[in-house]
C-alpha cells in the first residue's frame, strides 16, 4: 500500500469539500478499495472515510418508502425489523453479502456505488426501482447503473441514502461462484400492481432488467411461466467458472427461485 | 501411576493453548535487529529471455538498500536449487537437470519467476522500488499443457532439454503385460486428468536471512516443514556454507502440506543478501504471490487400461502419464510422478503384472512437486476409476468386482508386480465395515427419494493403499534418492524427570507435541505435562529429515521409542547398581525400577536424580547422566489403505453437486492419539473432495497466465461444502514399525477423490455418462446434463 492522507468527516458537506480535492476518494465500507490499495492496484493522495457522518446511516420506514441510508452495513440491513417487515427480500439478500466480516464491514451505498458486476444489491435497487438519493441530487435507479463498474455518479458525489418503495412481493435468488461466492447469476424479482421488474445480476458486464422474464411473469407471476424462456447470452460473461451459455440458464433457474421465494411468506 | 497419558487417549492438544490464544511465532512475527525488508520482482511472461535488468531508478528511491539480479548471484558463483531425488530414464540414461538459479539471469519460464530481489527499509519502500526495476524482456513462445509439450514444434524450454522431455521413465514388465492384453477377454480404457493443485497452507511461506561478520555464522528463520534438510541443500550446494556455520530455524508453521518441503529459492536469496549486507533481510510472501511460487501439485494426464477376464478378475494393467514438472525441476518434483506413483498402481488388489510409462515433461508453468499425497492420490484415482469403469462395463456390481479381485489378509505380506511388498492390511474387512456404515444397503431408497426431488443421486467407492513412513534409505537410494530418509531422537531426561524430546521431524499443524509426549508418556511413565517437544532448530535438534510422507510418527516416532528403550535400559543399569543387584534383575514396568521378586523399588524421577548425583557411580562401567539419542531407519514402507464411500446428490438445474454423506473406514495402523488421527483423516478428506469438487489451477494458454492466481478464482472447499463424516479406523499392525503405527497424515486426501468422482458418475449414470474430469464443477456438470442425448429425449 503507497502512504496517503486520511479524513473522516462529520457532515456530508465535509465530505464532498474534502472529495473535491485531486486524487482523492471515498472510503465506505472498504471492501474493495482497501484490497486494490494493499495490492498497490490504485493508489491516491487522500482517503476521505464517510463512516463518522451520522445521517448517512440508518433504516426508517417513512409511508410506503423504506429509506436506507447509504453507510448503513449489510449487517444491519439482514438484521433489521423494519427491513424484514417491509421488503423481506432485501433483508435476505443482505445476509448472503460475503461473510460475517463483510457482512459487518461492507455498505449498501459502497456496494452500489462500485456497481461490481456480481455484487447483489444493484439489482434490488434496480428492481425496486429505488430512488438514489446522492450529496447533490436524486437519481433514479433506471438511470444509475451505466455499465461494468460504471453509475451516473460525478466526481465527488457521494450517495447519501436509498428510498425504496415497498413492493407487494419480492424474491431474490443467487447462484454464487463456488470459489469468491459473488452471484454468477443473481435475479430479484418485485412486483407491484400489473407491474413486475426481474433484474439480472452477475451475468453480464452490468445489472440489467430482462424484458422477457418480466413480459412472462406479468402474464402469470409463477415460476412455470419461465419454463419456455431462454435469455441472449451474447453479452454476457464467461470465465473459468461458468461460461456464458451457463450464466444464462442459471439466471432463468434463479428467475423462478425468486418467483418462488416471493410467492411464499417472506420472499427470498 | 497418575498424569501419565499414553496410547490410545485423546489429551487436549499441547500445543492449540499458544495458537488459539494468538501466542504462536511465527517466521512473519520475527523482528530481528537492523532488519531490512525484500520484495521480489517477478516475471509477467511465461517465456522470455532477459535481455537487461535495469535497476538503477529502483537504487534511488529512498530507503533502498540494494537491489540484486541474477547476475550479481551469478557472479558470486551462487550455486543452482538442487534436486533431491533423481530419477533415470527406461534408456538408463539419467533425467535432464538443467540449472535453477535462485534468480534468473538469462531467461524466464514461468509467470513468476524472479528476476529481482529489492530490499529496503520499510516493505513499502522495497514496493515502490521493485515498480522501478526496468527489465528488457524478448517474450518467446510459451507451452503450458504437458501434452503440448511434448508435440513437434512445441516452444522450447531448455536447448539442452530436447522436445522438453526431462524424462522418460518406466516400470515393470511390458512383454508381460502386453501378452496379458492379448489375451484378455475385455479390455476397459480410460483418458483423465489429474488436475493442478495450488496447496495454499494457511501461513503464507516466509523467511529471514541474517549473517553475523563477528563470527561467519548465517542464520535463516523459514516456514520450512524440513529445516535439517534446507541446511544441507543451501548450505553444501547453493550457497557454499559450512555445515556447522549456518543454522536454520523453522518455528511455528501454519500448515505445509508438502508446499514448505521443498528448499526454495527466496531462502537462498535472503541469506545470501544478509551476508552482502552483514545484518538481517526479511521476506513474507503475499497470498497472490504464493499462488506463483508455491511450487503447485498433481497436473497429470493419463492413459489407463485394464485387462479382465470373463469373470472380471483382472489379468494386467497399463498405464501411460504425462507428468507436468512445470519450468525447473523443484527439490522432489521428477520423483513424485514416478517412484511415488507407479509402485501403487496395484491397489489393494491381485493384479499379475502392470506396466507403468512416465513422460515428465518441461512446461512454462510453476514448479510442480509433492502435495498432500504425492503421486499416490494419483495412482489411486487411475485405478479406482478403471475398476470402476470395468464393473460399468461389464454389468458387475462396483463392490462385487472389488471384492473379486483384492487381495486376501491371509496374503500378506504381498509382494505387488511394482516393486513394493506390503507388510500388512486387510482391505476387505475395511470395505464391509464401510459398507456397513455407509448403509449401502439402503442407498437405493435414498436414491429414489432424491429423484423425486428431481435430483440425481449417486454413491462411490474407492479402496486404496498407500506407501509412507517415508522412507527405508536403503530402499530409497536403490530409487535415486540422493540422501537417507531415517529420523533422529533425543530424550534428555532431566535431573527431576522432566524430559524434554529433540526430534528432527517437524510440526506444522499435525500434534507431534501432543502424540510424541503420549508415547514418552507411556513408554517412561512419565507425567504428560512434565514432557516437552523441541523441533525446528538445526542448532538445538541434533539431525533430522522433517516431516512429509506420512513420516513423523512412523519414522520420528520409531526413533522416538529407540531413544525410550535406551533410557530405560540405562536407567535399568542405574537402578542395578544402587540396589547393588544384576541388571537382569530390574524391571521397568509402571514408571518404576524394580527388582524382580522384591519390594525393592524406585521412581523413574528418583532414577533421573541419581543420575545426576554420581557420588559412587563406578565410572568405568556407569556414566553419569540420563540422555539417550537414536536414529531410526525403516525396513520398508508403510502401507495405510482402507475404503471410503460417499453419496452425492446433483442438482440438474444447476450442476451442483452436494456431498450428502462420507464414510470413510482407514487402516493406519496403531493409533495413538484417535482425536487427532481423525482430524488429520478429515482434513485429509476435505481437501481430497476440495480436488474432486472445487480446486483447478487453471493456466490460459494463450497468455500462459494463471487464471486461478487469488481465492477470488482458486475455490478451496469451505465448512459448508461438507456433511459430518463417519470417520472409523480398522487397523491392522503394521508388521515391522515397533509401535505397529502406519501413519494418517494422507490416507483422506488419497482415499477421497476417486471416491466422490465415482459417486458423481453413479449419479449421472441414467445419462450415459462414464467419466468426468475434476473439478466437477457446476458449470461442467451442467454442460455434461445439458448435451445428453439421453436427457434430451426424455423432455
Amino acid at each position: 500500500m503507497k502512504a496517503f492522507s486520511f479524513e473522516k468527516p462529520s457532515s456530508i458537506e465535509a465530505a464532498v469539500a474534502a472529495l473535491g480535492a485531486e486524487e482523492t476518494l471515498p472510503l465506505a465500507g472498504g471492501m474493495t478499495l482497501i484490497p486494490t490499495l494493499k495490492q498497490r492496484l490504485a493508489d491516491c493522495a487522500a482517503v476521505v472515510d464517510l463512516s463518522g457522518i451520522a445521517e448517512m446511516s440508518g433504516i426508517s420506514l417513512e409511508g410506503d418508502m423504506l429509506v436506507i441510508g447509504a453507510m448503513t452495513r449489510h449487517a444491519e440491513v439482514a438484521g433489521s425489523d423494519v427491513v424484514m417487515k417491509a421488503i423481506p427480500a432485501l433483508a435476505k439478500l443482505a445476509a448472503r453479502i460475503g461473510d460475517q466480516q463483510v457482512r459487518h464491514r461492507g455498505t449498501i451505498g459502497g456496494s452500489v456505488a462500485n456497481n461490481d458486476p456480481a455484487a447483489d444489491y444493484p439489482s434490488a435497487v434496480l428492481a425496486l426501482g429505488a430512488d438514489i438519493v446522492t450529496s447533490k441530487r436524486t437519481i433514479s435507479a433506471d438511470a444509475f447503473f451505466l455499465g461494468m463498474f460504471e453509475t451516473a455518479l460525478e466526481p465527488g458525489e457521494i450517495i447519501v441514502s436509498f428510498r425504496f418503495r415497498v413492493p407487494e412481493k419480492a424474491g431474490y435468488a443467487k447462484f454464487a461462484s463456488p470459489a469468491s461466492r459473488y452471484a454468477l447469476a443473481g435475479v430479484f424479482i418485485a412486483k407491484r400492481g400489473d407491474v413486475v421488474r426481474a433484474v439480472v445480476t452477475g451475468a453480464g458486464p452490468c445489472v440489467f432488467r430482462a424484458a422477457d422474464i418480466e413480459d412472462a411473469l406479468m402474464k402469470d407471476f409463477a415460476p412455470h411461466a419461465l419454463d419456455r424462456i431462454s435469455i441472449d447470452s451474447t453479452d454476457f460473461m464467461s470465465d473459468i467458472h461458468a461460461d456464458k451459455q451457463y450464466r444464462a440458464h442459471l439466471a432463468v433457474v434463479m428467475a423462478k427461485r425468486a418467483v418462488k421465494a416471493a410467492l411464499e411468506e417472506g420472499g427470498s | 501411576m497418575s498424569n501419565v497419558i499414553g496410547v490410545g487417549a485423546s489429551p487436549k492438544r499441547k500445543e492449540d493453548l499458544r495458537f488459539v490464544t494468538g501466542r504462536g511465532n511465527y517466521v512473519a512475527d520475527i523482528k530481528r535487529p537492523h532488519m531490512k525488508f525484500g520484495i521480489f520482482v517477478r516475471s509477467p511472461h511465461a517465456h522470455a529471455l532477459i535481455k537487461s535488468v535495469d535497476v538503477s531508478a529502483a537504487l534511488e528511491l529512498p530507503g533502498v538498500v540494494a537491489v540484486y539480479t541474477g547476475a550479481d548471484m551469478k557472479a558470486d558463483n551462487v550455486g543452482g536449487l538442487p534436486v533431491g531425488w533423481g530419477i533415470s530414464g527406461k534408456d538408463g540414461n539419467p533425467m535432464k537437470e538443467p540449472p535453477h538459479p535462485p534468480i534468473a539471469h538469462d531467461k524466464v519460464r514461468y509467470v513468476g519467476d524472479a528476476v529481482a530481489f529489492v530490499v529496503a527499509e520499510s516493505v513499502e519502500q522495497a514496493e515502490a522500488a521493485a515498480e522501478l526495476v526496468e527489465v528488457d524482456y524478448e517474450v518467446l513462445p510459451h507451452v503450458v499443457g504437458v501434452v503440448e509439450a511434448l508435440q513437434p514444434g512445441a516452444p522450447q524450454l531448455y536447448d539442452e532439454v530436447p522436445n522438453n522431455l526431462c524424462c522418460d521413465w518406466d516400470l515393470g514388465d511390458k512383454p508381460a503385460v502386453d501378452a496379458a492384453f492379448e489375451a484378455a477377454t475385455h479390455v476397459t480404457s480410460i483418458e483423465l486428468v489429474n488436475q493442478r493443485l495450488v496447496g495454499n497452507p494457511m501461513e503464507p511461506r516466509a523467511a529471514i536471512g541474517e549473517y553475523d561478520a563477528a563470527n561467519g555464522q548465517y542464520t535463516l528463520w523459514t516456514t520450512s516443514q524440513f529445516p535439517h534438510v534446507v541446511r544441507l541443500l543451501m548450505g553444501e550446494m547453493v550457497l557454499g556454507i559450512p555445515q556447522h556455520k549456518l543454522r536454520v530455524v523453522a518455528p511455528d508453521v501454519g500448515g505445509g502440506f508438502g508446499v514448505k518441503q521443498f528448499h526454495y529459492a527466496e531462502e537462498a536469496v535472503v541469506t545470501w543478501a544478509a551476508s552482502k549486507l552483514g545484518g538481517a533481510v526479511k521476506w513474507v510472501c503475499q497470498r497472490s504471490e504464493g499462488f506463483i511460487s508455491d511450487a503447485h501439485g498433481r497436473d497429470h494426464v493419463t492413459q489407463a487400461e485394464l485387462a479382465l477376464d470373463a469373470d472380471g478378475k483382472f489379468l494386467a494393467m497399463r498405464v501411460q502419464t504425462y507428468a507436468n514438472m512445470g519450468g525447473y525441476l523443484s527439490t522432489f518434483g521428477p520423483n513424485i510422478p514416478t517412484n511415488l506413483y507407479a509402485p501403487l498402481l496395484s491397489g489393494v488388489y491381485v493384479i499379475p503384472s502392470i506396466y507403468c510409462g512416465v513422460k515428465v515433461v518441461f512446461t512454462n508453468t510453476v514448479p510442480v512437486d509433492a502435495y498432500r499425497g504425492a503421486g499416490r492420490p494419483e495412482a489411486t484415482f487411475v485405478v479406482e476409476r478403471l475398476v470402476d469403469t470395468a464393473a460399468l462395463e461389464m454389468g458387475i456390481d462396483k463392490f462385487e468386482i472389488r471384492k473379486r479381485n483384492m487381495i486376501p489378509a491371509s496374503a500378506y505380506p504381498y509382494q505387488t508386480p511394482v516393486i513394493v511388498e506390503y507388510d500388512s492390511g486387510d482391505p476387505m474387512a475395511c470395505l464391509e465395515r464401510s459398507m456397513d456404515l455407509a448403509d449401502v444397503a439402503s442407498f437405493e431408497a435414498r436414491r429414489s427419494a432424491s429423484e423425486a426431488k428431481g435430483f440425481y443421486r449417486g454413491l462411490g467407492v474407492s479402496t486404496y493403499v498407500e506407501a509412507c513412513g517415508l522412507a527405508p534409505s536403503r530402499l530409497a537410494g536403490q530409487l535415486g534418492a540422493r540422501g537417507g530418509l531415517y529420523e533422529s531422537a533425543n530424550v534428555r531426561v532431566h535431573p527431576s524427570g522432566a524430559i524434554t524430546v529433540l526430534i528432527g521431524t517437524h510440526n506444522h499443524g499435525q500434534g507431534h507435541e501432543t502424540t510424541f509426549a503420549q508415547i514418552v508418556s507411556e513408554r517412561l511413565g512419565v507425567p504428560f505435562e512434565n514432557i516437552d517437544i523441541v523441533f525446528g532448530d538445526t542448532d538445538k535438534v541434533q539431525f533430522g529429515m522433517g516431516t512429509y510422507g506420512s513420516r513423523s510418527l512412523v519414522v520420528g516416532g520409531s526413533a522416538l521409542n529407540k531413544a525410550s528403550d535406551k533410557i530405560i535400559l540405562k536407567g535399568r543399569k542405574i537402578a542395578a547398581h544402587q540396589f547393588e543387584a544384576a541388571l537382569d534383575d530390574i524391571v521397568f514396568e509402571n514408571g518404576e525400577f524394580s527388582v524382580s521378586g522384591t519390594d525393592r523399588k524406585k521412581t523413574f524421577s528418583e532414577i533421573a536424580g541419581a543420575a545426576y548425583v554420581p557420588f559412587d557411580f563406578p565410572l568405568e562401567e556407569l556414566e553419569p547422566g540420563l540422555e539417550e539419542q537414536a536414529y531410526y531407519d525403516p525396513v520398508n514402507f508403510t502401507y495405510p489403505g482402507g475404503a471410503h464411500i460417499c453419496e452425492v446428490e446433483i442438482d440438474p438445474d444447476t450442476g451442483i453437486v452436494r456431498l450428502d454423506r462420507y464414510t470413510a473406514v482407514d487402516d493406519v495402523g496403531t493409533v495413538i492419539n484417535p482425536m487427532i488421527v481423525e482430524g488429520q483423516l478429515q482434513g485429509g478428506i476435505v481437501q481430497g473432495v476440495g480436488q474432486a469438487l472445487f480446486e483447478h489451477g487453471v493456466y490460459d494458454e494463450q497468455s500462459g497466465q494463471l487464471m486461478s492466481g487469488s481465492f477470488m478464482d482458486y475455490c478451496m472447499p469451505r465448512a459448508d461444502n461438507l456433511p459430518n463424516m463417519v470417520i472409523q479406523p480398522h487397523s491392522t499392525t503394521c508388521a515391522h514399525t515397533p509401535m505397529g503405527v502406519k501413519g494418517c497424515g494422507e490416507c483422506g486426501t488419497i482415499g477421497s477423490p476417486a471416491a466422490v468422482i465415482n459417486a458423481v458418475v453413479d449419479a449421472l449414470k441414467p445419462l450415459g455418462v462414464s467419466h468426468v474430469d475434476m473439478p466437477a464443477s457446476p458449470n461442467r456438470i451442467w454442460n455434461i446434463i445439458n448435451h445428453s442425448s439421453v436427457r434430451a429425449a426424455a423432455e
